[in-house]
């Protein structure tokens, strides 16, 4: 299966009633990527992917797929596979000829459907699950008929628009294991929608987060939890979320309204200091504790600290490494001029 | 208990329904005299009437008629409702909601309105008194009606499934073929009976552009049973007992359809 890079260029979408879902958006997935789309609902993630698979057409830029433009071509001379949320199964169909349905729409050989429609079948585990209705499967059994449906056609590229979110938690990881499986064996393009800022992490490449139409961020999975370029972006990717203080609050030589951003692993809970704070609530997490504190300080700002032990007094002091904190100006941005940090957090 | 007085009330309702139509069936069977003075449970059976419906008036030729004109009413107005209500309930498209609504205002008129104007019309086509002249007005009511149930209908349909097989592969034409369909045979089985039924009992138009008992239709051909000096409800009856027949026929098979239909389209996928 040869694989091929997608190029969006000041691709945007602005529906009839004047509603944005997705500004000018550059980016670019190579041949072969995992890329994933995340943010919160109504962000314009879904609504990129559509405009990607064809069943939307952008109101301005060039969307390229293997070096061709197939800005107004539609969906069916795309040949991308697609995984819906809902999964989209024909219910009138067996899972066989749900399988097949794109091979014989393009007008593959009978025997060539079976013998792909086998293979698909069998790698996925759904042999036994052929003759089936999609109303006769579990959630997971559907999941799998949606991927083998995709599969099966040998796509240019995948599309997956948040196709885990409807399953368990315990079969989510499992599916989500599967798909990095899946991507490692066809060695395929891959884009996949999510909400989920843990499924981007575990999952991606590369990650895209969007925010009300726009990317704010394009970058490895790693790079955007250590360096987010913004304090959007620090707060929605990592679990629970990033803290942000007043820089002021910490005795920072920064300019006002800028704001410091800790992960809640990173606070150091400790018996004595120069930052007390009083501690509201904790909840036990099996391997550590999630302590919800509030400052003593003016305006009292909360935040949240993750311990390996459930602190005894009512009373802790804090302490926060420096080299762990991420300063942003006033507007939200990463302070990334060196000089800037440097006189901030010495 | 509750259960119990479920039955009865159900039973008494099932009787207050049926009541009338057996009244209807026994009264069509007694002999003459005593049609209006039939036991509860008849002892006297007599099939006269029928005999006298197809034999003396030859009730074989408006069943005839009233079948060409509502089979072929609907099977020319199902498809085109079709088309027309898929394009409504999918394609983004402004002044959908006037047209719409236009469709509905068209289907409200008063038929007594405009007979006058369509007779003319009709007349001035030489299409009176033809099976044309007939089909033409009744498409006018009912292809608005189903316009208006199938795109309801198709608007349920999860769009998803559409665009599931235009990725796959398949035209928007091909999609609808595929996939919407065999889902919407529920739907559109609902719509062509109901048009059929409405071709079926149409009664003023059907009294207004026939002009002889050889293109007459079941309800004009039942109301010119009545002479000057008498109603033969004996024959009436009969009339109405035959008439109703292809209607239950056509509930019963079709109903099969729409239970079948309705499960193959229970899961959402």
């Amino acid at each position: 299966m040869q694989s091929v890079g997608i190029q969006l260029e000041g691709v945007s979408k602005t529906y009839p009633n004047g509603h944005v879902a997705v500004r000018p958006i550059d980016l670019t997935a190579a041949p072969g990527e995992f890329l994933v789309l995340v943010g919160p609902s109504g962000c314009g993630k879904s609504t990129l992917l559509r405009l990607i698979a064809g069943l939307e057409t952008p109101s301005s830029g060039r969307i390229v797929i293997g070096g061709v433009d197939v800005t107004t071509a539609p969906a069916q001379e795309r040949d991308l596979a697609m995984v819906f949320q809902s999964y989209a199964l024909y219910p009138h169909m067996t899972v066989r000829d749900n399988l097949a349905y794109g091979l014989k729409v393009r007008g593959v050989s009978h025997s060539v459907t079976r013998e792909r429609v086998a293979r698909v079948a069998d790698a996925l585990g759904i042999t036994t699950m052929l003759d089936r209705r999609p109303a006769q499967l579990s959630g997971g059994e559907r999941q799998r008929v949606a991927l083998g449906r995709a599969m099966v056609r040998e796509p240019k590229a995948f599309l997956f628009d948040e196709p885990l979110s409807n399953l368990d938690p315990s079969l989510r990881a499992h599916a989500r294991a599967e798909l990095r499986h899946l991507h490692q064996r066809l060695g395929a393009t891959m884009i996949h929608v999510t909400h989920d800022q843990e499924e981007a992490m575990t999952l991606s490449g590369r990650i895209a987060v969007m925010r009300e139409g726009r990317v704010e961020q394009v970058a490895a999975p790693l790079e955007i939890y250590n360096t987010p370029v913004n304090t959007f972006v620090a707060q929605f990717m990592g679990a629970p979320s990033m803290n942000l203080l007043p820089a002021r609050l910490l005795g920072l030589n920064a300019p006002e309204g800028s704001l410091v951003g800790i992960r809640p692993h990173d606070v150091l809970l400790e018996s004595s200091g120069a930052i007390e704070a009083a501690v509201e609530m904790v909840e036990p997490r099996g391997h550590d504790y999630l302590v919800h504190l509030r400052l003593v300080a003016p305006n009292a700002p909360s935040l949240v600290a993750s311990a390996p032990a459930a602190p005894i007094e009512r009373r802790v002091f804090l302490q926060f490494p420096r080299e762990r904190l991420h300063l942003f100006a006033p507007d939200g941005r990463r302070v990334i001029e060196d000089h800037l940090r440097r006189n901030a957090l010495q | 208990m509750t259960r119990t007085a479920g039955v009865i009330a159900g039973g008494l309702l099932l009787a207050a329904l049926l009541y009338p139509i057996y009244r209807m069936i026994a009264a069509s069977m007694a002999p003459d005299p005593s049609v209006f003075a039939v036991p509860l449970l008849p002892t006297a059976f007599s099939f006269e009437h029928y005999r006298a419906l197809f034999d003396e008036r030859d009730f074989l030729v408006p069943i005839r008629n009233s079948l060409i004109v509502a089979a072929a009413t609907t099977a020319l107005a199902i498809p085109v409702a079709g088309a027309c209500a898929y394009a409504l309930a999918r394609l983004r498209m402004r002044g959908r909601g006037l047209i719409l609504s236009m469709i509905l205002a068209v289907s409200m008129f008063p038929q007594i309105s405009i007979v006058g104007p369509l007779y003319l019309l009709l007349r001035e086509l030489h299409l009176l008194n033809t099976y044309p002249g007939l089909v033409l007005p009744y498409l006018t009511f009912s292809t608005p009606l189903a316009v208006w149930l199938l795109t309801a209908f198709f608007r349920q349909l999860p769009r998803d499934l559409e665009e599931a097989a235009m990725i796959d592969g398949a035209s928007r034409l091909r999609a609808a073929w595929d996939v919407v369909l065999p889902l919407a045979a529920p739907g559109i089985a609902s719509a062509a009976i109901l048009t059929f039924l409405y071709c079926w009992n149409e009664f003023l138009f059907a009294l207004s552009f026939t002009l002889g008992p050889e293109r007459y239709t079941v309800p004009v051909s039942i109301m010119l049973f009545r002479s000057r000096y008498q109603i033969p409800w004996g024959e009436v009856l009969a009339a109405t007992v035959v008439a109703s027949i292809p209607v239950v026929i056509l509930v019963l098979t079709c109903q099969r359809r729409i239970v079948a239909g309705l499960s193959a389209g229970a899961s959402k996928g």
